[in-house]
């Protein structure tokens, strides 16, 4: 068994694949019209094949309550791996992206949380090498 | 309305402080993992939660919404009373 695919619920599928590709940098994989929506999806450019994120759309009556209960305790809805967080950071609130929680180590890793416009918090993570953990537990 | 002297009584509570105190205007989510990685507490988020509302009651912590999340700022405000209560000063030789 493999993860080929997650989902995301977005407010707005045309805007969501806006700050996707043009804001955090993704790839656009499908975006096939299935009725009044689409079935749109993201890939990481340097894993074309790998997994797919579905940006989905957002009608459904309990996605609002789910995610506001969320976003108010600040939680996250997915987490994507960087290489340097602090110069994601950089470059991502120089484009107008909201932090809620910037770079934190939390020992074994460096992260932190945004919003992606859409409805969600989103976590980034920068793993430490072993040799510089720390780990409280 | 808890007083500022059992709401410090709890080791959580005052580890909450200290990460409030070093950074200012975390959501839950941030305080439980800073909690959880950096001090190896388990506690489940409501139990965090429970804490943060004593600290809010005690008046040591605030609370701010801002976008769609809410935020818990440190007030040390309420600490007055400790030191009105028993003031630092020099010991005289009697």
């Amino acid at each position: 068994m493999k993860i080929a695919l997650t989902s995301l619920f977005v407010d707005d599928q045309r805007a969501a694949l806006a700050f996707y590709t043009q804001v955090l940098g993704f790839t656009k994989r499908h975006d096939i019209p299935l009725g009044d929506n689409f079935w749109l999806t993201v890939v990481s450019p340097d894993s074309p094949d790998g997994p797919e994120l579905l940006l989905e759309p957002s009608g459904h009556p309990a996605v609002k309550p789910y995610r506001d209960a969320l976003a108010e305790d600040g939680i996250p809805l997915a987490q994507f791996t960087v290489d340097d967080i602090e110069a994601e950071h950089a470059r991502l609130t120089g484009k107008g992206v909201v932090f809620t929680q910037p770079p934190t180590d939390i020992g074994t890793a460096v992260v932190a949380v945004f919003d992606d416009t859409c409805g969600n918090l989103i976590q980034l993570i920068e793993m430490k090498p072993a040799e510089k953990r720390t780990d409280a537990r | 309305m808890v007083d500022v002297f059992r709401a410090l009584d709890d080791e959580t509570r005052r580890l909450v402080l200290d990460e409030l105190s070093a950074r200012d205007g975390q959501t839950l989510f941030e305080i439980c993992s800073v909690l959880t990685m950096r001090h190896g507490l388990s506690l489940t988020r409501q139990a965090i939660s429970q804490h943060l509302g004593v600290l809010e009651s005690a008046g040591l912590v605030d609370t701010e919404r801002r976008g769609r999340s809410k935020f818990h700022y440190f007030n040390p405000e309420p600490l007055a009373e400790i030191t009105g209560r028993w003031p630092t000063r020099k010991r005289t030789e009697q």
